[in-house]
């Protein structure tokens, strides 16, 4: 797999979050992502960038364009040293929030890509990792 | 301050979002729209939603919100206009919009407004529609 070109934003802001979306817009449009999929992983994304600027005290994203002989697709990772999560289990769970959202964020932003992987430490941070392949 | 116009139709009030909201931004819609419902005393809400490509779990909120509070001040909200690819995101996300009623595009949301409007003891089940 080798990584075509990779970029790293700040997510601090709400209006970081819009250039978010905006940049994923663009590079899942670059992919050639059907307008459903561009769809998905721009509101994933926003999902993600929004949890880390509300609970993660704002971070970063790295946008990955990914390359193998079969397939190309767009890796996203959000990093924040916020709180970190105690019980990250439970916060995936549909509807469970400490922030007084809707609880959708994570669930969500994992049943709109195919890849997911989460790791979190109390008092050091969280990072959130989601692909969507073409 | 940057804000997202609402227009004064007579009896509905129509709110045609035409940028990608930032969180504040959706907020003070919803804070706006309701001033103007009751200020106006509108008696229905048409939002467009057509140039959105995007519609999150905190758009989705604020749609929700924005039916809501509007029920509350005896007026409908009517969301029109959303693009395919959004509807199939928003339910692949997991939001519901059970309570915010939809119409394909502006004209039939008018429609769908006027026709609750019309009998004057319009029924407020909101079971069937």
């Amino acid at each position: 797999m080798a990584t075509l070109r990779d970029e790293t934003l700040q997510v601090r802001s709400s209006e970081e979050i819009v250039l978010v979306r905006q940049a994923v817009r663009a590079w899942a449009a670059e992919l050639g992502f059907s307008l459903v999929d561009q769809t998905k992983i721009v509101t994933a994304a926003s999902e993600l960038a929004r949890n880390t600027v509300l609970y993660g005290g704002g971070g970063s994203v790295r946008l990955e364009m990914l390359n193998s002989e079969t397939r190309r697709g767009l890796r996203l990772t959000f990093e924040d040293q916020g709180p970190g999560i105690p019980d990250v289990e439970l916060a995936m769970k549909d509807g469970y929030t400490t922030g007084g959202g809707l609880g959708m964020g994570l669930g969500g932003a994992k049943r709109l890509s195919n890849e997911f992987e989460i790791s979190s430490r109390v008092g050091e941070g969280t990072r959130v990792s989601i692909a969507r392949w073409k | 301050m940057e804000r997202i116009p609402i227009l004064d139709m007579g009896e509905f009030l129509l709110v045609t979002i035409q940028v990608d909201m930032h969180d504040r931004l959706a907020m003070t819609l919803q804070d706006d729209l309701s001033e103007q419902i009751v200020t106006t005393g509108a008696r229905g809400v048409l939002i467009d939603i057509s140039s959105l490509d995007l519609v999150d779990s905190f758009i989705g909120r604020m749609l929700g919100n924005i039916a809501a509070i509007s029920g509350v001040l005896d007026a409908k909200t009517v969301v029109v206009g959303m693009r395919p690819a959004v509807a199939i995101t928003l339910v692949e996300l997991g939001v519901s919009f059970k309570q915010v009623r939809t119409a394909l595009n502006v004209e039939k949301g008018m429609d769908l407004l006027r026709a609750s409007l019309a009998p004057e003891e319009s029924s407020n089940g909101d079971a069937e529609r």
